[in-house]
This record gives structure tokens, C-alpha cells and sequence, in this order.
């Protein structure tokens, strides 16, 4: 097992930069996820890692090792592709045997090796059947074997389950997971679902336009996120923005929004005369008669415990998570208030968030 | 219930496209049956007039075509002692004596030298290069397979006296070597570009896979590449084996003795006194049987390959 760092990784396709200088740390043993929208660069970081393309500079340490110029055969590192790549011209048993025959293992070690991986994937009915008519699950479950069998230092995962129907991958998810705390290999796994990141991953790198946006872990990333295109990726539905004009000091507890003041956490930098936008998180919204800030409500979604209220305010439309007992009647205009420590400020040009007391201790990509 | 579909043919369009199939069919095979027939046919009933459907077979143009024969006086068949085999019998006869085999197997191992050793080559070389142009960044790849293509534009035989010129100084003439390579130039083209399309329809993912399985590139395309592109490879194979094994013109002008194959031979089997139709059509019969077995030995792969990547998976 390793851990991976990344130093200043970069990756030129021509005139066109799909990575720019990124840097991360994935510490041993972690279930690290690679998250972005598509085309953000976090596919050619993971190539990158394994070898299957070289940097056009930066570092890849692997357990200290700088592997960055070297092929993917000398970085014992296991990829599981998004189509799987069984080899479709044999059968589940040399699948999973193929890496250990390359190393020249003898045959009883093979035949050994494969029936224990076999064991542990529940996948002992099927090693003699060809790969061909096999069900999703069971070809992911053999792209794990032949990913596991031969115990690289790290595994690769580009977005495993992306080929599953919605039913199957959560209960795939699962598995997962549990293979991984079983087994406590350093994995990398790439995906453009937030709701998998969080679910399945001990820390995230968010990528946007090859530039890493921000590296920690779910809770940080989700309570507190650096950009406002890290609130906006993340949740469902994501942070609300709403955009003012105005300013701050260091030790302010609040920001007034078109004469309104709404309590923040302590802020410890300053801005004049900028464009701002506050960020809540929808379940942070309150709609309650007695605040002074207020909307007019638009629609209502009704989704069992909860409800989605959308409103439409002085500052843009905001989203508010709220029980459903709280009847809500489109037209209505309420009172709105917010949980102050879980507001957020970003400049809304750079798009970057401003320290406070709640943020301090999150890493700034 | 209606028996009216809309995926399976009715019974009654079923039954026409039957009838236009054996149709064509029969068409297209008159002339193979004439030929097999002349075959076995003796000289007087193969240039009879109307031409006999119904006849009594022989062996005659098999035994004309392999041997050489000259006529012998009376004295000396009455010297001879009785026929031993029935290629004696049917040589004595006619009252011709054999004096030695003829050219034909000679010519016909040269055919199967050209054309399995232009074939093979073909396919080495087209397989590789195709592989290079769908895998990686080649520098000026698209201007490169249209140059490739390009060769293809005009008939071959176009340029028959600047080869003819070439292969004289460069002493390639009359010499397996030197058709071999003829060969191999012509169809190299076909086959890196249908080489190239199996290639691109081969996911990049297995080798990749093969690649983080502690493979080397070389031995990722030759385990897991070559495996996947075995159809491809095999109807590649049989369109260069087609063109290689029937081409005329060049071996005509470029071969006329130790390297001649059997396209321009068969024309020129004569008999004793005149065109010995029977020993003609015996030689064409044989002839093409070596392509006819390759085919229906990689038929499977064939009808695969000519509708391959016409649906998407």
C-alpha cells in the first residue's frame, strides 16, 4: 500500500492544457475521490498516475518513488476502466490470471491467488465462463479480481459504476467500499457524481477546467467550500448565491444586504465596494414571520420529509430546504432567516471564498 | 391479431427474393460449370457444335495438362508394352507417347509462393502500420493514408513500363522476390486501411488494460490487439490472397520463366496439333480451388468482416 503525492502535475494535449499544475496528497490506505464535471482534467490525473499517459511536468511520488516518466508496467498500480476491458477473448478465470502471468507466477500460485479473489468477490460460480454474456454486476466484480489479485500498491478506478443502471450501482457502491475497508488499499477513484464522492470517499479533490478547486474532506468540502463553483457543484440543490454589492472589515459579524444585516461567522479579511455573494446552503434557509429579510414564494417541491421552496428575493432566487409540515403557499411573501455559522462569502468575481472563523482551518486550493 | 408484421418478410416476398437469388446465382455460376465440364471433357466434344450438355467424362485434359506428349509412329506403339495405368491408356490411344511432365505444377507452386507470400507480407506489414496510424500520434497521418490511398487511384498496370524498367535493373524480373514485392505494393494500401478501420473499433481500454497488467506495448498488441482483430485480419487476407493469386497482367509482362505464374501459363497449354481446350479448362478447374478452400475455411470470419462496425454495440 502508498501513499500518492502530486506536485505541480500538468498535462498539455497539444495547445490544448487539460491539467494545470494540480496538487494533492493521497495518504495511505484512503478511498480519494477525483471529482468534476466532465472534461475538468480528473480522467487525465488519474492516466496520469497510473501511467497510461506522462505528465508534461510536475511529479507523481508513489511511496516517495518519482514514477512520473515511467511506463504503467513499473508502477504496480491496478486500473478498473469505466467499460471494465475484460479481454473479451477469455474467459473470467485467465482475466483474473492475466496480471499474475505476466509477473511468470508458477501455476499452482495462480490457480491459488484466483480462487481466494474469486472467494472474496462471491464469484466462484462464474471463473469458467466466458466474459461475454456476463451481467454488469458480475463484470465489474471480475474487473475488481483481476484488479485485486496480484495486490498492487494503489488501485485506479475510473468511474467504475458509470456503466451500472441507477438500481444496481448503489448497492455496487456498497460493495465497494467494503472491499475497501477489508482490503485498506490507497484507491483513486474518478467520478462526476457528487453524490457518490460523498458517499463513498475519505477525502475529495474537486477539478474544474484542469485546476484543482479544492482537496479535503466531504464534510469540509460540503459545510465549507473554498469557490463558488465548488458550492455549486456540490448538493443537490446546491448553495444559493445571493449576489450584493458592499463591503467588510477583519472582526465584522455580519454583512448588510440592501440595508438588511445578516449575522455571519466572524470575518477575518476585508472587501470594499465589491461585487459579494453570500452563500447558504438550502437547509440553512428558515422561513419564519419574524425575519426581517424577505421573499416571495415561487414554487413548491414536495419530496416526502422535506420540501424545496424556491423564492425569489432582492438579491436572486434562493432555495430553502424545510419540513414539509410547514404548509407553504406559492405567492405567499415570508420571512427568511439563516443559520449564521454556516454562511459562506465569496468574492463574485474570482469566485473565491473569504476567510472566516468557520472556514479557517479548510485547505485553500 | 393481425399476421401482418412489420420485422419478419411476408411468405410471398420471401418467395420472390428466393427465386431472384437462385436466379442470379445461376447466372453467375454458367460459366464456372462450363468450365468445370470442358474439364472433363475430350477434345472433339469440347469444341462440338451445339455444345454437348450431356457427355461421356474423361480424364484427357487432367492427363494433357500435366504431361508433355509427342505422336508415335505405329511401329513404335506396337513396341510398347500394354498400359500399365490409365494415363497410359488414354495416351496410347490417341497413339501419342508422354516424354516428360509439363510445366504446369511447376507454375502452379509459384502462384502459391506469390500469392500466400505477397499475402502474408501484406498483412505483417499492413497490420502494423495500421495498428501505428490508429493508435498514435502520428506526425502528418491524415496526409500519409491518403498518400497510402492514393496508389490505388489508377490501375496498376498504369505503370507497367516504369515496373518493368525498375524491376530489369534492379534484376527482379522473372523472380519470386520480385512479384512478391509487386504484390505486397499494390495491396498494401486495402490492407492498412481496412486494417486500420477492425483496429479502430478495438476499445483502447484492453490494451491499456494489458499495459497496467505488466505488459510491454509489443506484447500488448501482439495477446490482446491481434486476438480481437483476427476477423479483420482474415477478410483482409483473402481480398489480397483474390487480387494476388488472380492477377494477370503484371506476371504476363513481368514473368515468362522460373517465376511465371499460372494466370499467364494456363493460356498458352497447347496440345499435340492445336488448342487443347480439355488441358485448358483442367488447369483453370485446379486452379481455382486453393482460393475457393481459404475462402470457405475463413467464410465465418469473411461475412463477419464485411458487416463489421455496421452497427454500433
Amino acid at each position: 500500500m502508498a501513499e500518492i503525492v502530486i506536485r505541480n502535475l500538468r498535462k498539455e494535449f497539444g495547445d490544448f492544457v487539460a491539467v494545470k499544475e494540480s496538487s494533492f496528497t493521497v495518504g495511505d490506505g484512503e478511498f480519494f475521490m477525483l471529482l468534476g464535471p466532465s472534461g475538468c482534467g480528473k480522467t487525465t490525473t488519474l492516466r496520469m498516475i497510473a501511467g497510461l499517459e506522462l505528465p508534461t511536468g510536475g511529479q507523481i511520488l508513489i511511496d516517495g518513488e518519482d514514477v512520473s516518466q515511467k511506463p504503467a508496467s513499473q508502477r504496480d498500480i491496478a486500473f478498473v476502466f469505466q467499460m471494465f476491458a475484460l479481454y473479451p477473448h477469455l474467459n473470467v478465470r485467465r482475466n483474473i490470471s492475466y496480471p499474475l502471468v505476466s509477473q511468470g507466477l508458477p501455476r499452482a500460485q495462480v490457480q491459488a491467488k484466483v480462487a481466494e479473489v474469486a472467494r472474496i468477490l462471491g464469484i466462484e460460480g462464474i471463473l469458467d465462463k466466458p466474459v461475454g454474456g456476463l451481467s454488469g454486476g458480475d463484470r465489474q466484480r471480475v474487473a475488481l479480481g483481476r484488479a485485486i489479485v496480484r495486490s498492487p500498491k494503489a488501485f485506479m478506478m475510473d468511474e467504475p459504476l458509470g456503466a451500472l443502471d441507477a438500481e444496481f450501482r448503489e448497492h455496487m457502491s456498497e460493495e465497494l467500499r467494503a472491499l475497501h475497508d477489508r482490503m485498506g488499499a490507497t484507491t483513486v477513484y474518478v467520478t462526476h457524481d457528487q453524490l457518490e464522492a460523498m458517499q463513498m470517499g475519505d477525502k475529495i479533490v474537486v477539478m474544474n477546467h484542469g485546476v484543482v478547486e479544492q482537496f479535503g474532506t466531504p464534510q469540509e468540502i460540503y459545510d465549507h467550500p473554498a469557490t463558488m463553483f465548488v458550492a455549486d457543484f456540490i448538493g443537490s440543490p446546491p448553495m444559493n448565491f445571493l449576489r450584493f454589492e458592499g463591503g467588510f472589515r477583519p472582526g465584522d459579524r455580519s454583512v448588510s444586504l440592501g440595508g438588511t444585516a445578516i449575522a455571519t461567522p466572524e470575518l477575518r479579511q476585508e472587501a470594499a465596494g465589491r461585487k459579494l455573494a453570500l452563500g447558504v446552503r438550502p437547509e440553512h434557509v428558515a422561513i419564519s414571520d419574524d425575519g426581517t429579510y424577505r421573499g416571495r414564494i415561487e414554487a413548491v417541491e414536495y419530496l416526502g420529509t422535506t420540501q424545496i421552496v424556491t423564492l425569489s428575493t432582492a438579491h436572486g432566487t434562493l432555495k430553502a430546504r424545510t419540513p414539509s409540515d410547514r404548509a407553504a403557499r406559492v405567492g405567499e411573501t415570508v420571512g427568511l432567516g439563516f443559520a449564521a455559522a454556516t454562511l459562506a462569502l465569496f468574492d463574485a468575481g474570482s469566485g473565491r471564498a473569504f476567510r472566516t472563523s468557520a472556514n479557517a482551518g479548510v485547505f485553500h486550493g | 391479431m393481425s399476421a401482418w408484421s412489420v420485422t419478419e418478410p411476408s411468405a410471398r416476398s420471401k418467395g420472390i427474393a428466393a427465386v431472384l437469388v437462385i436466379l442470379y446465382t445461376v447466372i453467375t455460376l454458367v460459366p464456372l460449370v462450363w468450365i468445370i465440364a470442358t474439364g472433363f471433357k475430350t477434345g472433339p466434344d469440347s469444341i462440338s457444335y451445339p455444345p454437348k450438355v450431356i457427355f461421356q467424362p474423361s480424364l484427357e485434359g487432367y492427363v494433357n495438362l500435366f504431361t508433355d506428349r509427342t505422336r508415335a509412329t505405329p511401329e513404335q506403339l506396337a513396341a510398347m508394352p500394354p498400359p500399365e495405368n490409365f494415363v497410359d491408356e488414354i495416351v496410347q490411344r490417341r497413339g501419342e507417347v508422354i516424354t516428360q511432365p509439363s510445366k504446369f505444377g511447376a507454375r502452379f507452386m509459384n502462384s502459391v509462393i506469390i500469392g500466400f507470400g505477397s499475402t502474408f507480407l501484406s498483412i505483417f506489414l499492413g497490420t502494423l502500420a495500421a495498428y501505428a496510424f490508429s493508435r498514435f500520434r502520428v506526425p502528418l497521418k491524415d496526409d500519409l493514408l491518403f498518400f497510402i490511398l492514393s496508389t490505388r487511384m489508377m490501375p496498376p498496370i498504369a505503370v507497367a513500363i516504369p515496373i518493368f524498367l525498375m524491376f530489369r535493373q534492379l534484376g527482379l524480373s522473372d523472380t519470386h522476390l520480385g512479384m512478391i514485392l509487386l504484390y505486397t505494393g499494390v495491396n498494401i494500401s486495402l490492407a492498412v486501411w481496412l486494417l486500420k478501420g477492425f483496429i479502430d473499433e478495438i476499445p483502447r481500454e484492453y490494451e491499456e488494460a494489458a499495459l497496467i497488467d505488466g505488459y510491454t506495448r509489443f506484447q500488448a498488441f501482439r495477446k490482446v490487439v491481434l486476438p480481437q482483430a483476427a476477423t479483420g485480419i482474415a477478410s483482409t487476407a483473402i481480398f489480397c490472397l483474390i487480387f494476388a493469386w488472380n492477377e494477370y497482367a503484371f506476371a504476363f509482362l513481368l514473368t515468362s520463366g522460373t517465376a511465371q505464374t499460372a494466370p499467364p501459363f494456363i493460356p498458352t497449354i497447347f496440345g499435340v496439333g492445336g488448342k487443347d481446350w480439355p488441358a485448358v479448362a483442367a488447369g483453370a478447374t485446379l486452379f481455382l480451388l486453393p482460393v475457393m478452400i481459404f475462402t470457405i475455411l475463413l467464410r465465418k470470419h469473411l461475412l463477419r468482416g464485411i458487416t463489421f462496425g455496421a452497427v454500433r454495440k
